[in-house]
């Protein structure tokens, strides 16, 4: 019986391609971070008194933390495990 | 007059906007390309994600040109991106649904990239300096024609990695454009005094 786990079996290898897909929201993320810090004066929600209802509806940094962190999210690990296990069949 | 108004926002909100299409765009294009299109159409859902969203874009650049144009050259440049993006959104739908099978209907997608640079390029009709949309439409319009050489050889290289990944970084540069657009504001310390008050 095997008590201790077999560390060469549980540690997941993976592939350049995979690790790509994994960092594309993140790095989308992180862009819109940056961007926020670089000209904090585009999000409206910082300063929001005198502001009508599209200026603190626009917050385009926002819109790409958000855009990453979905993608991340949603769509990248389905991705992920389509590529990583080629037999499985998608749902209809 | 509804302009300037509660019912309208300002045009530049319009540019995030879509601006933010074509940044999700990228991302399914990068992960399409690094993955491949057949791990990517597996699943139904993936497979109408980007013709979807491009036929949506196209639908919604409707009431763009319809509230945000002030000429004719505006409208036909406004109402040529639309049709050019809801024929490659169809054809793209088309292509997912298994309706059309001919894989040169991917051709509609340079085509539309082409027809909007040029459109972006004849409706601008101020200098590169006027104003910082100004600049931001001549370069859109460049980086759509030139680019337009990309989705063309990704129709007949469409596994190829680095053709897909191009794809990807053209529709982020005119993600970044986009955003960067301001309705009034200065571009490298220029700004025409015709142009209006600027803001930041």
């Amino acid at each position: 019986m095997q008590i201790s786990t077999d560390l060469s079996r549980s540690a997941i290898r993976r592939s350049p391609r995979v690790l790509f897909v994994l960092s594309l929201g993140p790095a989308c993320a992180l862009g819109g971070v940056v961007w926020a810090l670089l000209q904090p004066y585009r999000i409206t929600l910082l300063h929001p008194y005198g502001q009508g209802f599209w200026w603190l509806l626009a917050e385009p940094p926002i819109y790409v933390v958000v855009v990453g962190l979905l993608f991340h999210w949603l769509v990248a690990p389905g991705v992920v495990e389509d590529f990583e296990d080629p037999e499985r069949e998608g749902p209809p | 007059m509804i302009a300037d108004s509660f019912l309208i926002p300002p045009s530049e909100h319009v540019h995030w906007w879509f601006a933010t299409g074509f940044l999700v765009l990228a991302l399914c294009f990068a992960a399409r390309a690094a993955v491949g299109p057949e791990v990517w159409d597996r699943r139904p859902w993936r497979r109408y994600l980007f013709p979807g969203l491009l036929f949506g874009m196209g639908l919604l650049m409707f009431p763009v040109m319809v509230f945000f144009t002030n000429s004719a050259i505006h409208m036909v440049a406004h109402g040529s991106w639309a049709e050019a993006m809801m024929l490659a959104g169809g054809a793209q739908l088309g292509l997912a649904a298994g309706k059309l099978k001919n894989p040169l209907w991917n051709l509609t997608i340079p085509l539309g990239l082409f027809v909007g640079g040029v459109a972006i390029l004849v409706h601008e009709q101020n200098g590169w300096l006027y104003s910082r949309a100004a600049f931001g439409h001549h370069l859109i319009g460049w980086i759509a024609v030139v680019g337009t050489i990309v989705p063309l050889v990704l129709v007949f290289r469409p596994r190829s990695i680095v053709v897909g990944l191009c794809f990807a970084a053209l529709l982020v540069s005119i993600s970044t454009v986009l955003y960067a657009d301001r309705d009034t504001a200065p571009i490298f310390g220029h700004l025409s005094p015709e142009a209006g008050e600027p803001h930041r």
